[in-house]
């Protein structure tokens, strides 16, 4: 029973950030990541997303950009526009890292 | 008791939530507590009622506590938040407090860990009943310069304003001096005291400053408070809403900055003004899209509240920025590099929150 309450109440892992790059072409495939694979993928995607979307909401704004910064607390994110596509690099920032893992 | 805390415990544990119920429930001040096993079921009561102060775990299936504590903090930026967890990885320390949660504790594992944690949990529930000084969102920096000036003293007064620093110095009871940026004397002091937020520490008294203020501590403070209470009244901040002319004349002093080529701001996605923009409606809906997307995305990578969006073209370089409903777009000359424009954003935003 208590195998079973444990397994129901099993949590999931903290989502950990990291320094890495990927790029990803016009159609939203991801070319390359340096990212490690417990990086969850739809959240590389949804990146890669969001910055080729803001460079192409800015050309049709009649402001093209060839890179964006974004910064939060404790991660930057920069992308260098790529013929419809970005390449994207992660920074954490002002994070402590330890050896544990959660 | 007069008035007993609230105080919502969230933890996917039902025998810990027990245990740490009963410890917190026995507190001096004696907060009513409440459960949650969930960070949903958190949020529904956090909905209902008012709370003092929520305790979460990290580590809950569905709804993380760093997912939970994202949406309290934006949501309920009163609600002070504690972290109670097994996570031992500095990772998620260095996040819980991006986040603006107020502490971060380990499960306590012996009984002085357990009191201390006691003795954090009281502290925090008892802040608003405590006298002295802990910084300007208690007492107004007019308070604190008159309360030294009273009792004449002598003390160096910094203060920190995001990446603003402004000096006081004051000697036996008279402001002597003060220093902000390239400002000093009663320019500055009058500039320092309309800040409305920040930290401030006393240094040691400089007993030799050289004197650059004459004037008597009471009158300095009276035409401090007059011209406070007048930019008050017509909202002339850096972006402020005066009636008439929205935030016109702050607008207009932004794009006389150096560096800045025209300025944008939007109170709604409707309500937009800008200086130095011909067509500005294309641009506001850009910001007001740019930043949703990046506060979402901020969100699911919980990463912390979105600070600020640069964008470098050949053209033309602009930097986006949110505080307290209003969105603004500045455009900045394409000689500065985006750690040049990140820096002189950050001041302007500071500029513009106080």
């Amino acid at each position: 029973m208590g195998f079973l309450t444990s397994w129901f109440r099993s949590a999931k892992p903290l989502l950990k950030l990291h320094s890495g790059s990927f790029s990803m072409d016009r159609t939203g495939r991801i070319l390359a990541c340096t990212l490690p694979s417990s990086f969850p993928v739809d959240l590389v995607e949804a990146i890669g997303a969001s910055v080729t979307l803001t460079f192409a909401e800015a050309r049709a704004a009649h402001l093209p950009l060839d890179e964006l910064v974004i910064n939060y607390p404790v991660l930057k994110i920069t992308a260098r526009e790529m013929r419809g596509g970005a390449m994207v690099f992660l920074s954490t920032q002002n994070l402590s890292e330890s050896t544990h893992n959660p | 008791m007069e008035h007993r805390h609230k105080v919502l415990l969230v933890d996917d544990d039902p025998d810990l939530l027990e245990v740490y119920r009963e410890t917190i429930a026995a507190l001096p001040s004696q907060p009513e507590i409440e459960t949650a096993s969930s960070g949903a079921r958190a949020l529904a009561m956090l909905e209902k009622d008012n709370y003092r102060l929520i305790v979460s775990d990290l580590k809950m299936p569905r709804m993380d506590g760093l997912q939970l504590l994202s949406v309290v903090r934006r949501k309920y930026p009163e609600l002070r938040t504690v972290v109670l967890t097994s996570v031992v990885d500095e990772q998620f320390r260095s996040r819980v407090y991006a986040l603006g949660v107020d502490l971060y504790w380990h499960k306590p594992g012996s009984e002085q860990e357990m009191t201390q944690f006691l003795e954090c949990m009281e502290s925090l529930l008892g802040r608003e009943y405590e006298g002295g000084f802990r910084g300007v969102q208690s007492k107004s920096l007019v308070d604190l310069v008159q309360l030294e000036c009273i009792s004449q003293s002598s003390a160096l007064l910094r203060i920190t304003n995001g990446p603003l620093t402004g000096r006081i110095w004051i000697n036996t009871g008279e402001v002597v001096d003060a220093e902000v940026e390239e400002l000093r004397g009663e320019d500055a002091f009058r500039k320092i005291l309309r800040w409305k937020a920040g930290n401030f520490e006393f240094l040691p008294a400089e007993p030799h400053r050289p004197r650059t203020i004459f004037k008597s501590y009471n009158a300095l403070l009276l035409e401090t408070a007059q011209a406070i209470d007048e930019q008050n009244n017509h909202n002339t901040d850096i972006l402020g809403e005066a009636p008439g002319n929205n935030g016109a004349s702050g607008l207009t002093a932004l794009v006389q900055t150096d560096g800045v080529e025209f300025a944008l701001k939007m109170v709604a996605e409707t309500k937009v003004d800008s200086r130095g923009l011909e067509n500005p409606e294309k641009l506001a809906t850009w910001t007001h899209q740019a930043i949703n997307r990046f506060r979402t995305l901020g969100d699911s990578l919980q990463a912390g509240a979105l600070e600020q969006i640069t964008g470098i073209g050949l053209q033309r370089n602009v930097a986006v920025a949110s505080k307290g409903g209003t969105n603004l777009c500045v455009g900045w000359k394409n000689n500065l590099d985006a750690a040049e424009i990140r820096e002189r954003m950050k001041k302007i935003i500071t500029l513009w929150a106080s």
